[in-house]
């Protein structure tokens, strides 16, 4: 379990310093969550201070029970969190494999890194001696970056917006992999997203806007309404 | 069995990937002398007899051949010069090892240059791959100039692998091209310095024939206070096509210069130069060490990935 107690973070912007998240209190139970919100809300800064990448301007973060706010990006991998950067790194000279087997912490072998890689839909022998750079596509960019994630097996996992840059066709494989994992997983899955379809294979969903936790509950108490308090609803009600 | 102590021998297995006495024709010089050679049916190795070095002459049409001619220094304060010319006989087919490995355990500088020539006739295909390391156990410095002059026959082709990873104080690469109708070179130049060490590379390449290419992509890393200086002239005087690409990592205090030159004689000459050198971005560190790498671990991952 992860509790995020009194978090707030501000940046300093060209008008002056702006406060992204605002005292933010969650509790991230075992389980497949959702984070989800208008852009600009703070979704993607609440996943990087998980992560490590961003420090927290005040706050504290617990990780099954202990104080993580000082551990830096190592210490909280080494911790037990993984996570799926919405924009994939490249790399010159660093092939898939190598990649995957600095995940996996482990000397795997090929058949063992493949396996990774089919997972996320990826014919994995076109792939895994391939360099990770901008020779491969946006989408398969982002599913060598979720099978990175897969081999570290850790039980923590966020996801920032995975959808984001692919193709429909490599969404659906997307889909079929959060369900195998949601399936297959005992430990806590956080996707950042907005599509229906994620949503709709979520235990939790969590609203984040302006930077505040907006709502917070099961799947069936959130989806219905989060759709309907947008504005396009409101005005085909009107039409009504 | 070759005299070699196991200081040689151990440079051996790194510059030149031998542990034994190599199969085909072959010359190991170790401090200054040969230390053995020899010749096979399609490959004759001769010594110089007006100055210090070798003549390599490989019969037309010999295929799948690995020639090694590497070189140890391993007595400190040694200047070692050398002139090996290669002659490639019309669509052979084979493969040169070459590489320098000097252990210095002294205190003066010790030095190899080694001047190669390449005469590919017609056809012709080599690949080329040279190793330079060197180790010191005192305040002795390892010096390595290496010029390599290659003349291109009509469709020949060269493909040149070159390395220097640790250990070389200063070295001073010269690269001269001359390359007929159809003819190809390939370089993929990998050179890593530290401490106060010093590299330059300095490539002129003169496509001169109708269809002729060349692609020259260096990619460096300089670390602590090591100085690089990349130089590169392509000159298009037919319808050909030239890329050069200098790609660095600079770290610490090191200072890293790319100076590229392309120049079209010929209306129909395509040639393009690429030059990139900065830091290691921050975001390959931050998704390393998501992985459970330390800051320093992740660094040495990229480096390695990209001197691969």
């Amino acid at each position: 379990m992860l509790i995020l107690e009194d978090i707030s973070f501000s940046a300093q912007t060209e008008t002056g310093r702006k406060e992204i998240l605002n005292h933010i209190n969650l509790e991230i139970d075992d389980g497949f969550s959702v984070i989800t919100g208008p852009n600009g809300g703070g979704k993607s800064t609440l996943a990087k201070i998980i992560a490590g990448l961003y420090r927290p301007t005040s706050g504290k973060i617990y990780f099954n029970g202990v104080d993580i706010t000082d551990l830096d990006i190592t210490g909280r991998a080494r911790a037990g969190i993984s996570y799926a950067f919405q924009q994939p790194v490249r790399f010159k000279g660093i092939t898939v494999k190598d990649l995957i087997t600095l995940a996996s912490g482990k000397d795997i072998g090929v058949t063992e890194a493949c396996a990774y890689l089919s997972e996320v839909g990826l014919c994995a022998r076109d792939y895994i001696n391939r360099e990770v750079n901008a020779s491969l596509s946006g989408g398969e960019l982002k599913r060598i970056e979720i099978a990175t994630v897969l081999a570290r097996g850790t039980g923590f996992t966020v996801f920032d917006e995975p959808e984001a840059g692919i193709d429909l066709w490599s969404f659906n494989n997307l889909i079929a992999a959060f369900e195998k994992m949601r399936a297959e997983t005992r430990g806590t899955i956080l996707i950042i997203s907005h599509q229906e379809r994620i949503l709709n294979i979520a235990d939790r969903i969590i609203v984040i806007a302006n930077g505040q936790v907006e709502k917070t509950g099961d799947k069936g108490q959130i989806l219905p309404g989060l759709f309907c308090d947008g504005q396009t609803c409101s005005v085909m009600k009107n039409k009504k | 069995m070759l005299d070699l102590n196991q200081i040689d021998l151990n440079l051996l297995e790194t510059i030149a990937g031998i542990s034994e006495v190599p199969s085909g024709a072959f010359n190991i010089r170790a401090n200054g002398a040969s230390a053995g050679r020899a010749s096979s049916e399609n490959v004759e190795i001769t010594p110089k007899i007006d100055k210090p070095g070798i003549d390599i002459r490989i019969k037309p049409g010999t295929f799948g051949e690995t020639i090694y001619i590497p070189v140890v220094v391993t007595q400190d304060g040694l200047q070692d010069t050398v002139y090996n010319d290669f002659y490639i006989g019309e669509a052979a087919d084979v493969v040169i090892v070459a590489g320098c490995g000097i252990h210095n355990s002294g205190c003066s500088e010790s030095r190899h240059d080694g001047i190669h020539a390449f005469h590919l006739e017609k056809n012709a295909k080599v690949k080329y791959v040279e190793k330079h390391y060197g180790e010191s156990t005192g305040e002795g410095t390892n010096v390595m100039n290496p010029t390599t002059l290659v003349y291109m026959a009509k469709n020949s082709y060269l493909e040149m692998e070159t390395v220097q990873i640790k250990g070389v104080d200063s070295t001073d690469r010269i690269t001269k091209a001359e390359l007929d109708e159809g003819a190809t070179l390939i370089v993929g130049e990998k050179i890593m310095t530290h401490g106060v060490q010093h590299a330059g590379t300095d490539f002129t390449v003169d496509l001169n024939g109708k269809g002729s290419s060349a692609n020259i992509v260096s990619r460096s890393v300089a670390k602590d206070r090591s100085t690089q200086v990349f130089v590169s002239n392509i000159r298009g005087n037919n319808l050909c096509h030239g890329h050069s690409e200098c790609d660095a990592i600079v770290m610490d205090e090191a200072v890293v210069s790319a100076i590229p030159q392309i120049v079209a004689n010929s209306v129909d000459a395509s040639l393009i130069h690429e030059a990139a050198i900065g830091k290691i971005a921050g975001e390959q560190l931050e998704k390393l060490m998501t992985l459970g790498l330390s800051e320093k671990e992740a660094e040495e991952q990229i480096i390695n990935g990209f001197l691969k």
